[in-house]
């Protein structure tokens, strides 16, 4: 297996820029069908982006990824990679350039785990020295531990444990386009979740352009930075972002596709900093109890929050804290749930409905109040959209 | 033929006459005589490794061009399991004009009789390379012959092995008939003195040796070969 070639390879030591992918009318009809499986597919893929391919069985994700490394022949129409034709390369050094990873994972079973992700690098003809350096910063990578795991046989491993080599072998020579066919789909829901955010974090430093394909809703809008929706011929129902898909979906079939509680799905992709919150009046003890009411009157809620001289909430300030010259130190209610400008407003709202309340303090990364976080307000943000959920189960009928 | 057989078993023996006489299991006899075992049991490993040897050679060719136009299976099976079926009797008797009388005849026919096994196992072996890692080998770059040296047949070794154990042990077998064809080996010492039962326990036991130690030899080089197997296991 061991290649001792002492030619350079063509990519430079340091991050490889991501490639832009461009889908041109990319039609495939498999022999002896009169249908097309994938029907004239164009999409743009700008560089550093997750495209997921997402749709329902056999609507042709998979063939049109497969279009893309030519592990499947175009019928019609032109992929452009770097805005250049796949269709002028030579397959094989074409494959070299583009990471592949898919559900089945294929990693060879006769081959150690270093050995399986050092097969692209000596393809390429790298040096030792230089493989045997990637493997280990691949491993650490995908959170497995090098000195473990290197001279394992993939047989040795549990099926996350080989997912994660998967990935790492695709990640080998840091190519600048990645193709992943369900490359978590055969892992359960609690390590499929761990996986996906792992590789977001990843994907957050390696900015790799990315061809994701999954038929699972929820994975395309957790994973996807733009979401191609396929229907069944191949033909592309919808090309949007994640927000866009859910607040405008363009057809029945994309609506019944990401499903009835998409209002809820949109809380998923939003964080609390991104929407607009209630002011909250602070004050802190010792300060005059008229200038607190006056606070009072201009925000948004008939109370205010007690806070400390660092400007972190203490608790919902009590009616007789005010009955007397200065504020006082009088709490009707802790300040709970404590929410963060950072967290996920899904998330957010889930901790408004486990502490039993309609509103909660926001805090900014210093713990210093940032605004009132309520159930109105999420309401309201559910209703911006034209096409809206009024309850976020409920889905109104379009026109 | 009992007398025949005690005038020549005298000629050289003289110790365990008694035993020899009733034709039993002798152990002095068999110890003054182990000599007149070397050389036939050398020209029986040549006679099971020289056509194993070629018969993998040209089995393991076949099987490779086969691999590549699968319609070939069919008709290289056929030509192979054919010439399988031809007793060896008729198989020397066939070669004779051709070849002679000698150990090439024996060992034409022993070879043709290798080939069905073997091909067919590195057959067998070639198409249970899981498809998974054969479509990753595919889409990670790997051209047709590196998918062919570096992933499918390693992948096949196991089976390709089997395929050989059961060859050798059958030719160790089929060997013993080539002093029909006037080759040496162990039968044709058989056949010497085929109804003294102390000369036939040796020969025939000699015979099982030999394919034991050699089916042994191939079962060492494949746990050398396929540490992912027991690692996995
Ligand atoms: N090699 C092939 N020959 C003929 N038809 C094929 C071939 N591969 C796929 N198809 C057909 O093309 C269509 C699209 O298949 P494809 O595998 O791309 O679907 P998919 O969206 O990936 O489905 P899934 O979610 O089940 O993986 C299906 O109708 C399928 O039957
Ligand atoms: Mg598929």
């Amino acid at each position: 297996m061991t290649e001792n070639s002492s030619a350079a390879p063509t990519d430079g030591k340091g991050d490889r820029q991501a490639a832009t992918l461009e889908f041109r009318e990319a039609t495939k009809r498999y022999d002896g069908q009169s249908e097309p499986a994938v029907d004239e597919l164009s999409l743009e893929v700008p560089a550093g982006e997750i495209c997921v391919l997402v749709g329902p069985s056999g609507c042709g994700k998979t063939t049109a990824m497969r279009l893309v490394n030519r592990m499947i022949d175009l019928t019609s129409g032109d992929i452009l990679l770097d805005g250049r034709s796949v269709t002028e390369r030579k397959p094989a050094e074409l494959r070299r350039e583009i990471g592949y990873a898919i559900q089945q994972i294929g990693l060879f079973p006769h081959l150690t785990i270093a050995d399986n992700i050092a097969t692209v690098p000596r393809l390429l003809g790298w040096d030792k020295q230089r493989i045997s350096v990637r493997i280990d910063e691949l491993l650490e990578l995908v959170s497995l531990e090098p000195s473990e795991t290197r001279d394992r046989y993939p047989g040795q491993l549990s099926g996350g444990q080989r997912q994660r080599v998967g990935v790492a072998r695709a990640l080998a020579v840091d190519p600048p386009l990645m193709l992943m066919d369900e490359p978590f789909g055969a892992i359960d829901p609690i390590n499929r979740e761990r996986l996906q955010n792992e590789f977001l974090r990843l994907q957050h430093d390696i900015r790799k352009t990315i061809v994701f394909v999954t038929h699972d809703i929820d994975e395309a809008i957790k994973m996807g930075d733009r979401i191609a929706i396929l229907q069944k011929g191949g033909k592309l129902a919808q090309f949007a972002t994640p927000a866009e898909l859910l607040m405008y979906p363009n057809s029945k079939f994309v609506e019944d596709f990401v499903g009835a509680d998409r209002a809820l799905k949109r809380l998923a992709l939003q964080r609390v900093r991104d929407i607009d919150l209630w002011k909250a009046a602070t004050v802190r003890v010792g300060e005059p109890a008229a200038e607190a009411r006056a606070k009072i009157a201009d925000s948004d809620l008939p109370m205010a929050l007690l806070v400390d001289d660092g400007g972190r909430p203490l608790g919902w300030l009590s009616d007789r804290a005010l009955g007397g010259e200065r504020v006082e130190r009088q709490i009707r209610s802790p300040a709970e749930p404590a929410v963060e400008l950072d967290d996920i407003l899904r998330d957010a709202l889930a901790d408004l409905l486990t502490s039993e309340t309609r509103y909660g303090p926001v805090v900014d990364g210093r713990g210093r109040v940032a605004g009132v976080l309520s159930l109105e307000v999420i309401g309201g943000f559910l209703h911006e959209a034209p096409v809206e959920a009024r309850s976020g189960v409920e889905l109104v009928e379009e026109s | 033929m009992t007398f025949d057989l005690i005038a020549q078993v005298e000629l050289r023996d003289r110790s365990g006459a008694g035993c020899v006489a009733e034709n039993g299991f002798c152990p002095d006899w068999i110890a003054d005589n182990y000599e007149r075992y070397i050389d036939p049991f050398f020209e029986h490993v040549l006679l099971t490794v020289v056509p194993v040897g070629i018969g993998f050679a040209i089995a393991f060719t076949l099987a490779l061009m086969a691999h590549r136009r699968q319609w070939l299976v069919g008709p290289i099976t056929g030509v192979t399991g054919a010439l399988y079926t031809i007793p060896s009797v008729a198989f020397f008797f066939l070669l004779q004009p051709l070849t002679g009388l000698g150990n090439t005849t024996a060992i034409v026919a022993l070879t043709c009789y290798t080939l069905l096994i073997i091909f067919r196992n590195v057959i067998t072996g070639l198409r249970s390379v899981p498809a998974d890692a054969k479509d990753a080998a595919r889409g990670m770059g790997l051209t047709d012959n590196q998918m062919l040296w570096r992933v499918e047949l390693p992948l096949a070794v196991p089976e390709l092995l089997a395929g050989l154990r059961i060859a050798t042990t059958t030719t160790v077998g089929l060997a013993a008939l080539a002093f029909l064809a006037g080759a040496g080996g162990l039968g044709a010492e058989l056949d010497r003195l085929p109804s003294f039962k102390s000369n036939v326990v040796v020969a025939g036991g000699l015979s099982v040796l030999l394919a034991a130690i050699l089916d042994l030899m191939i079962l060492t080089v494949q746990r050398l070969v396929t540490p992912w197997q027991r690692a996995s296991a």
